[in-house]
């Protein structure tokens, strides 16, 4: 990143918050990829799939999108191509 | 396909530039056991297994990428204030002349990345013991780099993706489990 403009603390926060979450989505997945009948399991997924998505919203208001393909709404001017990219944070 | 998320799986974090460690880390970038082996292997034979476990392969193809993108970051956070004089120190003067601090897929001894690390047998319990032991060697690898290196905050990082390589092989094994009960219930007496 570049050192004269560095990135607020809130940036590192607000990322570690959606981190934890997607985190625990990925573990739900494949658990319930070998356990579909979980009803709990499933339910947590829902739960916190809603939950990663308004993080993520949140995020991208202030940091530009998180994704790219029509995943992730863009403000003008494009701000996708952008750094920083995950590497450099 | 796939789209791509501008944020990694798990934060990844050095202390100091630290060549020497890259050098042992380039072996889960592009060895044997190592992240994008997993992620090719596990993709590549989601074609030939049955229904019930493509979805669990699929997945943890996947996640491997994300594994993959961690690995290339430590690689890169401790190499890119490095000297040439520093790489050489840290035994990466070969790498250095070809590549400059570019990645390459590689091991740690420098051998480049190649398919015949991976197999695909189109025997499902053949291919899910192949990936079963593939975990375990990778979370192996992932113990001897840890015990190598000094850095904490890079290995807070290292025990997550060990962590991970403990769930995988978890899956795996229900996978196999999955398929055999599949199997019986074809059996009529």
């Amino acid at each position: 990143m570049d050192k004269q403009n560095p990135l607020p603390k809130s940036y590192y926060d607000q990322l570690e918050a959606i981190q934890v979450v997607d985190f625990a989505l990925v573990e739900l997945n494949l658990y319930l990829d070998t356990h579909p009948n979980d009803l709990n399991a499933l339910k947590q997924f829902n739960s916190l799939t809603k939950q990663s998505l308004e993080l993520k919203q949140k995020f991208e208001a202030q940091f530009g999108p998180l994704m790219h393909f029509g995943r992730s709404f863009s403000e003008y001017p494009w701000r996708w191509k952008d750094a920083p990219w995950p590497w450099q944070v | 396909m796939w789209y791509y998320e501008k944020k990694l799986q798990y934060p990844v974090k050095v202390s100091i530039c630290n060549p020497k460690l890259a050098k042992y880390l380039i072996e889960q970038y592009g060895g044997a056991d190592g992240e994008l082996a997993a992620a090719l292997r596990y993709l590549n034979q989601r074609y030939t297994i049955p229904d019930k476990v493509i979805g669990l392969l699929n997945d943890i193809g996947t996640e491997e990428f994300a594994h993959l993108e961690m690995i290339a970051t430590m690689v890169y956070k401790l190499t890119k204030d490095t000297t040439p004089e520093q790489l050489k120190a840290a035994g990466l003067g070969e790498h250095y002349v070809n590549h400059d601090k570019a990645l390459f897929y590689e091991n740690a001894g420098g051998v480049p990345f190649t398919a015949t690390y991976i197999q695909a047998k189109g025997d499902p319990i053949a291919d899910l013991y192949e990936d079963i032991a593939a975990e375990e060697k990778a979370r192996a690898t992932y113990q001897w780099i840890i015990d190598l290196s000094d850095d904490p905050f890079l290995n807070e990082s290292l025990s997550f993706l060990r962590e991970r390589e403990i769930v995988h092989s978890q899956r795996f094994r229900e996978a196999v489990e999955i398929l055999k009960e599949e199997r019986d219930k074809k059996k009529y007496f």
